[in-house]
């Protein structure tokens, strides 16, 4: 470890309960989060924004399983299901009532699908998180880490249309010094990176095109430095669609969170 | 006299048909599944929002504005159209004009959108004839799609152009001693006089035209793309009002989950009849909201052009997937009305929408988040993908390695649970 660093350890649901503590909040890494190589970047990214405002949480760890959103996408019901009331029980064991979700999939799916079985939390997406702390005046950026960075957002459906939250993002960009670009489809018109409804786990049906070389392409017109996302498969789509058109060099695909890690020097 | 008799048989026919028709439409929502609604108020507002300010037509500006003149038209000049069918039964003149200044706003109102809405029709038409918008094409346009529309515009041209003669007519008629405003008309007017008799007889023309038309037009609907005109603003009404991400539950699947999860778990077995089936294969498992989607579906292509599946060349059109509910209930519903065994040994998965359109979908929503009249495709593309999976075990095998995953070690990929927390392992953060 070097001298300058603070060694992290994220705090596991159960030592907590063990110890009769209670976090205020959940974070529920998500399976990206956890077993996506390059998600897990986005995990560290938060984990160390969490510990830098102090924040009272902890993760489940291997008590945390998939939501079931792809399986249900996918029409199988009866899986989706069975993870649901799985996870139900383990949030009913650890009387857990906030979630924050770095995965739009699984924010959707806690918000507007688990009250249906019976689980009722307030669920927030890490970009509407972070960006009630800056409204709050309890995040602040000094640094000008990313002042002549030219940022464009792209939407995922799961947070965008499907339960309109278009602002906080684009909030949190605001606020890191930056040069903020919209792409030609945005916020309730923006294309899909191709990924959703468990498309992420198949080949795509036979086209002429895939969907993420179409949004790739509008995120290269944009002239852009930097493609933010909030979402662990719009980040793989996007990523795979610049490694085709050999555009990683020049333009990077990161996550909001990254981006306050790293305007923050975290 | 004779003129009312006349109308008043008319009129009592355009009545009957219109019954027939419409006892035949409720017999084909009586197939369907239920499909719950409540908050009245907040549909109230929806509907004020959606159909009266036009907000979601508007989404694509210049020709939205064409829609909504039209539309807003309608309802000013629908005013009149009840006049006129008041004042054909009592052999009234101009019933509503003891209403004054009132009377004279709307008369004015409905002159100036008679104009604009001919306009308008010709603008319609020009682009349907002449320009090859991508929006129009598909392969569920089929001809029968492209005639129904350009019979609607024609009938509402020569709708508008009839009111307008029996405008003129009656400015001329009258000169300067007439009830009501006719602000547009007007200023035609001097250009069109003649004798008495002559205008007497434009006027009468108009008239019988206008009004057989508006009777003939409303019978002709119901059986066209064009009964979006009847059933647009119910469907706006009666739509979904969760998020767009929302999946509705599936009830009858939880039992069985809880009786597998909590086998001590008891029932109430007296509820249990025939086995339902899991999602949806055919036009009758739909939802009547489903069915009421595609009946108010005018094709306008604004879900197929946003879809990033179809912009990329994949099969699926969410605009061809409320077209195929149409016909196949139209095809497979008239008979079961008749015999409720009734099997033709087609469904709508496959027969109409292939295996390959339903998996194409990424439910991004972006056809619902288009639909000026909030069809809401992707609900009805995933009780289909359920039908497929519950059903049948029919997913593409990619997906059932993922159910395999999940159901194994609670991710969609083949990792441990243990691993779970390898992401945190050595993280360190600069000294603040």
């Amino acid at each position: 470890m070097e001298e300058n660093k603070i060694k992290l350890t994220v705090p596991i649901m159960a030592d907590l309960f063990a110890k009769n503590e209670k976090p205020e909040y959940l974070f529920w890494v998500g399976c990206a989060g956890a077993f996506d190589d390059r998600y897990k970047k986005v995990s560290r990214a938060f984990a160390k924004i969490l510990a830098y405002l102090n924040v009272s949480y902890a993760c489940l760890g291997q008590e945390e399983t998939c939501t079931g959103d792809p399986a249900r996408r996918a029409g199988n019901e009866m899986l989706f299901q069975m993870q649901a009331m799985t996870n139900i029980e383990t949030f009913k064991m650890y009387d857990i009532k906030k979630i924050i979700t770095i995965c739009p999939h699984c924010y959707n799916i806690f918000k507007n699908e688990y009250p249906d079985l019976g689980g009722q939390y307030e669920v927030i997406h890490h970009t509407q998180f972070l960006n009630d702390l800056i409204s709050k005046g309890k995040l602040k950026f000094d640094l000008d880490l990313l002042k002549d960075k030219k940022i464009t957002y792209h939407d995922p459906c799961y947070l965008g249309r499907a339960n309109e939250e278009y602002d906080a993002p684009r909030n949190i960009l605001k606020a890191i010094p930056s040069v903020n670009i919209e792409m030609k489809r945005n916020r309730s018109s923006a294309l899909c990176c191709g990924a959703g409804g468990a498309q992420m786990f198949k080949e795509a049906e036979k086209g002429d095109k895939e969907i993420y070389m179409e949004r790739t392409e509008e995120v290269i017109e944009t002239g852009a430095d930097i493609v933010a996302t909030a979402c662990p498969f719009c980040m793989t789509m996007l990523t795979d669609g610049l490694k085709y058109k050999d555009k990683e060099e020049d333009l990077k695909n990161y996550d909001i969170a990254e981006l306050v890690a790293m305007e923050l020097d975290l | 006299m004779n003129k009312q008799i006349i109308f008043i048989i008319v009129l009592f026919l355009t009545i009957a048909v219109f019954t027939y028709t419409a006892r035949r439409v409720y017999l084909l929502f009586k197939l369907t599944k239920p499909f719950p609604v409540g908050d009245w108020w907040k549909r109230v507002v929806l509907t004020f929002k959606v159909v009266l300010a036009q907000t979601k037509i508007f989404r694509f500006p210049a020709i939205g504005l064409v829609h909504a003149i039209t539309f807003w038209g309608f309802i000013v000049i629908a005013l009149g159209s009840f006049e006129m069918i008041i004042d054909g039964v009592f052999g009234t003149e101009r019933f509503f004009s003891f209403t004054g200044k009132l009377y004279d706003l709307v008369m004015a109102l409905g002159d100036l959108f008679a104009w604009l809405i001919l306009f308008a029709m010709i603008i319609f038409l020009t682009r349907r004839l002449f320009l090859k918008i991508k929006r129009f094409q598909g392969v569920e346009m089929k001809p029968i799609s492209k005639i129904d529309a350009n019979i609607a515009l024609t009938i509402i041209l020569i709708l508008m152009i009839s009111l307008i003669g029996m405008n003129i007519s009656y400015v001329n008629m009258n000169a300067g001693n007439y009830l009501g405003v006719y602000t547009v008309s007007k200023l035609v007017a001097p250009y069109f006089t003649g004798d008495s008799h002559s205008l007497h007889l434009v006027y009468e023309t108009s008239w019988w035209i206008h009004i057989l038309l508006i009777f003939i037009f409303a019978n002709i609907l119901p059986y066209s793309k064009h009964f979006h005109v009847f059933m647009s603003a119910p469907n706006v009404f009666l739509s979904r009002l969760e998020p767009l991400g929302y999946l509705p539950n599936m009830e009858n699947v939880m039992k069985e989950v809880k009786l597998m999860m909590e086998p001590d778990a008891t029932f109430d077995e007296t509820e249990e009849d025939t086995p339902e089936r899991f999602g949806v294969l055919d036009a009758e498992d739909v939802t009547w909201k489903n069915y009421l989607d595609s009946l108010a579906c005018t094709q306008c292509g604004r879900c197929t052009s946003v879809c990033p599946a179809n912009i990329t060349g994949k099969l699926l059109s969410p605009r061809k997937v409320m077209v195929d509910l149409r016909s196949r209930m139209k095809e497979k519903g008239s008979k079961l009305i008749k015999d409720s065994n009734y099997s033709d040994g087609k469904s709508l998965i496959r027969n109409y929408i292939t295996e390959e359109e339903l998996w194409a979908c990424t439910t991004c929503n972006a056809c619902a988040q288009e639909c000026p009249i909030n069809i809401n495709h992707p609900t009805l593309i995933m009780d289909m993908r359920r039908y497929l999976v519950m059903e049948e075990a029919a997913a593409p095998a990619m997906l059932n390695t993922i159910f395999t995953n999940i159901e194994n070690n609670g991710a969609p990929w083949q990792f441990s649970p243990e691993d779970r927390m390898l992401w945190a392992k050595d993280l360190a953060m600069n000294k603040k």
